[in-house]
Order: structure tokens, then sequence, then C-alpha cells
């Protein structure tokens, strides 16, 4: 099916919102995305006639509901070419997946070894890192950035070493918009015999990912960013990786046996998904991820690169803004700043004008010391937002800026 | 004038807006009136945790009364905290801890306000409740 925005539109019934007088303007798809009505139904069917416990039951529904979670399993396993569906690990989220990698993988590191992320890190992909460098005498390392908000890659070859076990680094900066490199960091940590996880979580709303071409170790990411519901997400992992690391939390469902003394684990993915999952999460995810690939996924890529371009081409006309983030390679997130104009301003009256945009230091508190601003405006889009609303957006913000000036 | 009747001068100024832009603006002009912090109290102790700008308060005592001054970094912020400056400075401590402050959900300023902000206002008010009892024991 061709790409078509109102088509796309009528899909999503939260685009129908009224702010006040104001029809909603959505550009907080780098926090969340909203859900097409093909999810939403999804999880009323699951709740209204399949509601039941997966891995367990016998009887019928019980049954229903593992099939459907499993299958959900295999729709994510095939979007990102996973070789196996056992790789595909459902968390809680992003942040859920980085904490058990750093937790399980990492207690398979010694004093001495090192970790390589980079300056441009969303919180999540820093704290589990100094934490468990902290726990095992690790050392932290970063790949610095410059000022265009893109990593320095000539510093790569320097900061990898023989020490060097992993490379945790993200794919789409949620703050600045920039796509990094990952192909050619994981080539070069490859080299040295480094692990790579790539933190998904803005990227994969945006384009697809092979997992097997890009030869990346872990892939983590977010349901609720990938239009399925908030709670659940995914942790791709190589299967030998995966079974060389000890479980992350104990309970139900990861266990083959247990005595009072002594427990053997299940095999993948189970040893990893402790107690009951969230169920109609998977399930849901699965959805989103079936819906996405029944969509013009070229057109959707090409749309929001119209309207980065289209944005920045008319927030660029205002006098007083700065960017941040001026990549050449970026997503369609816009981070930026008004002279004279404190961003909590700015983003209280564009909220007054029905305009939903994030304001504040984005979880990137480093990036924001790199700069030296205290946080910015960030207009995030996705597929279904257009080119009017970029419109109106502009004459919101000039409004607020005469208002504050 | 009692508290009740500058909450209740505050509610009719703001009815006059049916606008929230224009109560935004309304807003923005009161925070120029906020009396200033003296800029040696304009340090780390003094700034309100859990507001998305950065807002310094300090209150002192003057005969029996306790008298605030302000600043924020953001304008609608200082707006804001000017109103409530403007509703409990010059009262006693025991008139601040006994405030219920009903104007804020009677202009709609709470729900105007998204979460984060909110518990910016949540944390103004209860920083000049601490303030007031704070200055009590004096």
């Amino acid at each position: 099916m061709s790409f078509d925005v109102k088509n796309i539109r009528k899909q999503f019934p939260i685009l129908d919102t009224k702010i006040g007088k104001y029809p909603l303007i959505y550009f907080d798809n780098g926090a969340t995305s909203q859900k097409p009505q093909a999810v939403i139904d999804c999880i009323q069917t699951y709740y209204t006639s399949e509601n039941s416990n997966i891995h367990r039951g016998v009887h019928h529904l019980s049954q229903v509901a593992t099939e459907n979670y499993e299958h959900a399993r295999k729709t994510i396993q095939t979007y990102i070419n996973a070789k196996n569906d056992y790789e595909i690990i459902f968390s809680q989220g992003t942040t859920h997946g980085i904490n058990l990698v750093a937790s399980s993988f990492g207690k398979l590191l010694k004093a001495g070894d090192e970790i390589l992320i980079s300056q441009m890190e969303h919180h999540s992909n820093i704290v589990p890192w100094q934490m468990l460098a902290e726990e095992r005498g690790l050392v932290l390392k970063y790949i610095p950035m410059n000022q265009a908000g893109e990593l320095i890659m000539a510093e790569l070859p320097n900061l990898l070493t023989t020490k060097t076990k992993l490379v945790s680094v993200t794919h789409i900066s949620n703050a600045l918009g920039t796509i990094n490199p990952i192909a050619e960091i994981i080539q070069a940590a490859h080299k040295i015999g480094a692990k790579v996880l790539i933190d998904g979580a803005q990227s994969l709303q945006h384009e697809q990912i092979d997992v097997q071409a890009l030869d990346c170790d872990f892939l983590v990411f977010s349901g609720h960013k990938v239009f399925g519901p908030t709670g659940v997400g995914v942790l791709y992992g190589k299967e030998e990786l995966l079974n060389a690391m000890p479980p992350y939390q104990g309970g139900g469902d990861m266990i083959k046996t247990v005595t009072l003394e002594k427990t053997t684990y299940n095999g993948l993915p189970h040893k990893f998904e402790a107690g009951t999952p969230n169920i109609i999460g998977g399930i849901g995810f699965g959805k989103a991820i079936a819906w996405l690939e029944e969509q013009d996924l070229e057109g959707i890529k090409k749309h929001e690169t119209d309207l980065l371009v289209h944005a920045t081409e008319k927030l660029s006309e205002i006098d007083g803004i700065q960017f941040y983030g001026t990549a050449e390679k970026k997503g369609s997130t816009i981070s930026f700043l008004i002279e004279g104009t404190h961003p909590y301003d700015i983003g209280t009256l564009l909220n007054q004008q029905g305009i939903a945009v994030r304001t504040g230091h984005h979880c990137t508190q480093p990036i924001m010391d790199f700069y030296q601003i205290p946080g910015t405006i960030r207009a995030s889009f996705s597929f279904y937002n257009t080119k009017e609303e970029i419109d109106q957006f502009i004459i919101a913000l000039k409004k607020a800026i005469t208002m504050l000036s | 004038m009692s508290i009740t009747e500058k909450e209740n001068e505050l509610v009719e100024s703001f009815a006059i807006y049916d606008d929230w832009m224009e109560k935004y603006e309304y807003i923005i002009e009161l925070g120029k009136d906020l009396p200033l912090i003296d800029a040696a109290h304009k340090k780390e102790e003094n700034i309100i945790k859990g507001c998305q700008s950065t807002v310094w308060l300090y209150a002192e005592k003057k005969d029996e009364k306790i008298i605030f001054t302000a600043d924020a970094d953001a304008i609608i912020a200082k707006g804001i905290i000017a109103v409530l400056v403007d509703v409990l400075s010059n009262e006693t401590s025991d008139t601040i801890l006994e405030a219920k402050l009903d104007f804020i959900k009677e202009i709609g300023l709470q729900e105007h306000l998204s979460p984060t902000r909110s518990n910016g206002l949540v944390a103004m008010v209860k920083q000049m409740k601490m303030y007031a009892l704070a200055l009590k024991m004096k």
C-alpha cells in the first residue's frame, strides 16, 4: 500500500483529540508513539476473550494466549531478521534490556575490563554501566562528539583496546536526532573482540534493522515507541552470548527443575523471562510490528525526511533560533532554543495552543553539559504528522516568542 | 487585605480573560511585579526543587509577618511564584500555614500546568509553608 498520510492518520484515533479549542499536534514521538486502532483492538480482544496466563495451563485460553504471545515473538524475530525466535527476549523496555545485559553479561567481566559508551547516550545507557563499573572495578570510557552532535569516529581506534569487552551505543540520539554509524562501530569493535549493544529505542520506529546483516551482539528497544503498548520491550542477543550469560532474575518460567537445594535453568528465551510476563504487552507489541510491516516503509521514511527538512527550513527563519544537533545524518527530531526565552515558557505556551513538545534535558544531561545549556525544546516527528501541523507549530511558536519578549 | 480577599481579587482578575493564552499573558504581567530576591540570597540552597525552571525563594520575618522575595529564570514560572507571593507575603506564619489556597483550583492554574509543572507549583507552596514554619520558631 503506498503511503498516504490522510489514510494513516485515520488509523490513530487519538489524533482527533482537541486540547481546549485547538486540535492536538503531537510532536513528542521521541518520548512515546501513538497507537493505531489495530493495536488498541488487539488489546481489547485479549482482555475480552483471550486473557489467561501463558506457558502453564493445559486449558484452551492458556493455549490461545501462549500461541499469541509466541507468535508475537516470531513477528518481531522476522522484523529484525534474528536467526532464532528464542534470541528475542521480552523485557519491560529499553532500560530494562540494558540493565539485564549489564547485570548478566556484566557477571562475565573482571576488574580492569573496559566498557565503551558515547557522549550522547540516554541516562539509561550510562547509569547501568556506571553502577556495574563501580561494582566490578571496570573502566568506563566514552566516544566524544563534535559541535554538530556527531560522534568523533577518528577517536574510536584509540578508545578500543584489548581490554574493551563491550561497546554500548545508541543508534539514533533521542535528544539530537543524530544517526550514528553503528555498522562502522560494530566492525571496529569486533576486530578487537569486543561485543556491541545497540540502543534502538529511537530507531525501529523509523527504519527496519537487520540484526544479522548489522552483526550487532545485542539490540534493545521499547514497544511503546514503536506503536505498541508501554511496559514491554525486546532484548535481542546472539544465541551463544545469551547462553553464556547467567540468568537475570529468578522465579517461575525460567527454571527447568527446582529442589530446595538446587535449581537448573530453563533454556532461551525463558531463562531471561522470570515470572508472568507482560503478556498483552508482548502480544500488542507483535501486533504493532505486524501493522507496521503492512505499511509502505519506504514511503514512511521519505515522509519523515520531508517533515524534518520542512520543519528545519521553517524554524531557520525564526530570529534567535539555535539548533542543537546538526549532524549530516539525522532522524526526524529537532532540538532547539530561542535566544532570550526559557524552554519551559515556550513549552507551556505551545501546550496552550494544542502542541505537544518535550522540554528539558531529555535524560541526556551530559549532552546538555557539553553545550552548556539546561535543556532544549524538542520536536520529534512521526509519519502521521503533516507539513500543515508543522506550519501551525511555527505560527504558535512565533506567538509564544512574541508573548515572552 | 485578608488572604481570602487577595485570593478573590485574583480569581476575579483571571475571570476577565476567556482564553488561556490571555490568562498566561496576565501571568507574565504579574511576574513583572514580583518583589525580587536580593542577589545575596540567590544561591543554591534557596532554589525550589521540583520545578523545570530555576526558581529562587527567600523569606524573612518583619514585625511577626513573613515577607517573601523570589525570582525565576523562566517568565511563566516567575509569574506563578509572583501570584503566590502576592497572596502569602506579609502574613503571619499561622495564617500562611492554615491557608488552603483554593484560588489555585478556581483559576484553573493547576489543570493548566502539566504534571511536572504542577509539581513545581506544589513545590512552591510547600516551600513557602516550610519557611513559615521555620520562621515561626524564631
